[in-house]
């Protein structure tokens, strides 16, 4: 039986308004990898950080290897061997990889030149490529994670926290991730796996800690784990990973785009001759790698971006291009950035709520504003939408991400918007919240609004869309009938090949 | 041809002292502090320097101690805006002008005693000069390739990652200000001791000012920084030139240091080294911040 390395007892932080972790007990054994399961919001990071010296816990005890230990910062933990891949790379942008990875231990003279060695070795000896000569801010987020990786190994940690890993990379980087992290575990050290990915966590832990509201709800090995045990766990219900859809009930055209075209920022064309129709009730998936046109479809779309040729139209009025007067005709925007372009991050919640229909009563009065109408405004939409905050008054970058997602939503959606442009809708979200979001789409499309819904998740598209479109270097391609097209037939358009003839057909 | 050398050998005499703000304001710039209290950190330096070497009344004092006098005075000076801007975590821009205002205002006031006398044992320039481009040179090195130097510009560009690795930020930050205090204290005492050994009011000229810009005008370089104070004294002494001779009149010439400032950063807009800047420039720093 290997040894416990590290060992929690009754982890208790409180923020304002939240126990972020309440009396959390964990134990890491040597040679292992222990997934901490939750949603957001549950207090993973908050535990992490606790590990990881970022925060002190306001009760309970760390025990490394029986002794007990207060962790007063992340130098310390890193001298205590436990080493953290944090959510949100922690790194100098300006900086080589080696420059990087010299800073607080590196000798006086010539630190970073003296580093590549020790850097190409380690990263030989597990897989790690990165060039230490780089510069940080070229590299992609794989790469970047890389560094922070080889950082705490370089360090001699024998504990290495991932936190959400996966939720930066593609399908293949995250391969390459779990490859590494096997390659750690046969070199005997214990990692801490973070993440929302019910497969993934089946595909790398040997053990799962389920955490919910704080806490740990379930612990059990991953050969007793099945998804909708951990999925039961983690939210707290039976989660169904069906969209069984009300048999579609498609009402007359709603949205009409014609001969579209439009330019990126960058002055390039950025989509070239679009056309397609959406119908009431819909949802039309539009897929395609990043990039090639979505965000600026959905900006014409949404009054952002001008149009240079086409013609868009909303039941039959002419789209213009001004955001306030497409929410009057019903347009209602998720957009991609849920945090800088979605919400005002220190703005309270009602607030944020508030920001398509503060000039109307009952939010204003004149040119006074209403507060006690924004206070019960805010509840009202906080109940419906059931949004976890500790009040409507609570800035809102406080907020985990699928509850930012549902202030948009309700923001979004108190209108009666007809056509809801609604961009990587769930990216990032976890299995609860990212049901949530749906339901609440899909609902709408029962009261006959139309979703155009941009996702580079195909699963998603797949499971909530009626008909698929694919843009390829700002061409689209299609709509298809959902069911006419394997994925992999989707995956070839993505990449801008096309279908033999005769396949799908145009709806 | 005598002409031109002495057009170089003033636009020198300019430059030591804008190089020697400017080097400080690099480091304190890479560092992540914006000070923009140079000019008043410069004219309680000059003052300080003066009162020292003069001594007992017959410009008898110790110029070692005068120009260390001078230096300190900077620092102390800088502290005030290091405790405002880090400690507090106040403004960078108004608290840097505060200091500004604060530095003139003392100097002058304490410095009437001195307006108008002479001081007999003048300090000569070219250890000055010839000091300030080596240490040109040195801070480059130091910059670039050691630990120290590290640390200084990841704690400009990031400090929540320095701060993650176990390095004390504001201390950083506190040094590198004292450091740039310190070259403005001396650039101050190469006004008052060797370039004009006397003491008035407002002998500092805007220098600070341009010092400021020019920073942003060499892409925070100190290597760079070298060629800029040269091309700025040699403005700065054509101004002068033309204030004797022309008819212009001398408001216009009082306000060229501002209109230089305005020139630098258009040239400096053109050659965009914006995006050189530290990228936690004038942004206070404050752990665990979501
Ligand atoms: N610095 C903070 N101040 C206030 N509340 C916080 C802070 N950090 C996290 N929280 C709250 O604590 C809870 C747990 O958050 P977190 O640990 O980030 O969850 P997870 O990583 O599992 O998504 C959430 O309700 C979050 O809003
Ligand atoms: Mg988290």
């Amino acid at each position: 039986m290997a040894s416990t390395i590290l060992q929690l007892s009754g982890i208790t932080k409180r923020f304002p308004g939240v126990v972020a972790n309440d009396r959390v007990d964990l134990e890491l054994k040597e040679g292992e990898v222990l997934a901490l399961l939750g949603e957001n919001g549950a207090g993973k990071s908050t535990l992490v950080s606790i590990l990881y010296g970022l925060y002190r816990p306001d009760e309970g005890e760390i025990r490394i290897e029986g002794q007990p230990v207060q962790i007063a910062s992340p130098a310390h933990a890193l001298r205590l061997g436990i080493g953290l891949v944090p959510q949100h790379p922690l790194l100098v942008g300006r900086h080589t990889v080696a420059e990087n990875l010299a800073l607080g231990v590196g000798r006086f003279w010539f630190p970073a030149q003296r580093m590549v060695p020790l850097i190409e070795q380690l990263a030989r000896s597990y897989g790690l490529e990165v060039d230490p000569h780089a510069r940080v801010h070229q590299l992609s987020p794989g790469e970047k994670q890389r560094i922070e990786i080889l950082r705490a190994l370089l360090r001699g940690a024998r504990v290495l926290i991932l936190d959400e890993p996966t939720s930066v990379l593609t399908p293949l980087e995250a391969e390459a991730l779990f490859r590494v992290m096997r390659e750690l575990r046969s070199a005997g050290k214990s990692l801490i796996f973070i993440s929302h990915k019910l497969d993934e966590v089946l595909a790398i832990a040997d053990r799962v800690s389920v955490l919910r509201r704080g806490k740990v709800v379930g612990e059990l090995p991953v050969a007793e784990a099945t998804k909708p045990r951990l999925a039961e766990l983690m939210v707290g219900r039976s989660v169904s990973f069906e969209r069984k859809r009300a048999e579609p009930r498609l009402g007359p055209a709603l949205l009409e785009v014609r001969g579209l075209q439009a330019r990126s920022s960058r002055g390039l064309p950025a989509l070239r001759d679009v056309s397609f129709s959406l119908r009431q009730g819909e949802v039309l998936g539009v897929a395609g790698v990043a990039g090639n046109g979505q965000s600026e479809l959905v900006e014409v779309l949404s009054g952002l971006r001008r149009a240079e040729a086409g013609t868009l139209s909303l039941e039959g009025k002419p789209l213009v291009p001004d955001p306030a007067r497409l929410f009057e005709m019903g347009v209602a925007h998720i957009p991609e950035d849920r945090i800088r372009m979605g919400t005002v991050p220190p703005m309270p919640v009602s607030e944020n709520l508030a920001l398509r229909e503060y000039r109307k009563p009952p939010l204003a009065r004149g040119f006074f504003r209403d507060l006690a109408a924004y206070e019960q405004r805010a509840k009202a939409q906080v109940q419906q939408y059931a949004i976890a905050t500790p009040s409507p008054s609570t800035p809102t970058r406080l907020l985990s991400g699928g509850n930012i997602q549902k202030v948009i939503l309700a923001r979004e959606l108190a209108g009666s918007a007809r056509l809801i442009l609604a961009v990587h809708p769930t990216y990032g979200l976890d299995v609860g919240a990212t049901e949530q979001v749906h339901q609440i789409l899909l609902e709408k499309t029962y009261q006959g609004a139309g979703v155009l819904l941009v996702s580079e998740d195909l699963d998603e598209i797949l499971a909530l869309a009626d008909r698929v479109a694919v843009l390829y270097q700002g061409r689209l391609q299609g709509p298809f009938e959902v069911g006419s097209l394997t994925r992999e037939e989707i995956g070839l358009l993505m990449t801008g090949s096309s279908l033999p003839t005769g396949q799908g057909g145009a709806a | 041809m005598e002409e031109i050398w002495n057009a170089l050998g003033r636009a020198l005499s300019f430059g030591t002292p804008l190089l020697l703000a400017s080097l400080g304001a690099v480091i304190n710039e890479r560092a992540g502090v914006v000070n923009l209290g140079v000019e008043g950190m410069m004219a309680v330096g000059a003052l300080a320097g003066f009162a020292v070497a003069y001594g007992s009344g017959a410009g008898d004092g110790n110029l070692y101690f005068a120009v260390a006098a001078a230096a300190g005075a900077g620092v102390l000076a800088s502290l005030l805006h290091a405790f405002a801007a880090i400690t507090l975590r106040a403004n960078q821009f108004v608290s840097g002008l505060a200091l500004t205002m604060i530095g003139l205002g003392v100097a002058g006031l304490l410095g009437k005693r001195f307006e108008g006398f002479p001081l007999f044992n003048q300090a000569p320039e070219w250890p000055f000069t010839v000091g300030v481009v080596l240490l040109a040179l040195g801070l480059a090195f130091v910059l670039a390739y050691t630990r120290l130097g590290l640390v200084l510009r990841s704690v400009g560009e990031n400090p929540a990652a320095a701060d993650a690795l176990g390095i004390d930020v504001v201390r950083v930050r506190y040094l590198a200000v004292a450091f740039g205090g310190a070259l403005a204290g001396l650039a101050g005492a190469f006004l008052s001791l060797a370039y004009r050994p006397s003491w008035t009011d407002g002998m500092t000229v805007g220098l600070g000012w341009i010092a400021v810009a020019l920073v942003i005008f060499v892409g925070w370089s100190p290597l760079r920084a070298i060629g800029g104070a040269v091309f700025f004294g040699l403005l700065y002494y054509l101004q002068f030139r033309l204030q004797g001779q022309s008819g212009i009149p001398t408001e216009f010439f009082a306000a060229m240091p501002y209109l230089l400032v305005i020139v630098v950063l258009a040239l400096a807009g053109l050659r965009r080294v914006q995006g050189a800047a530290p990228e936690a420039l004038g942004q206070p720093y404050q752990r665990g911040e979501r």
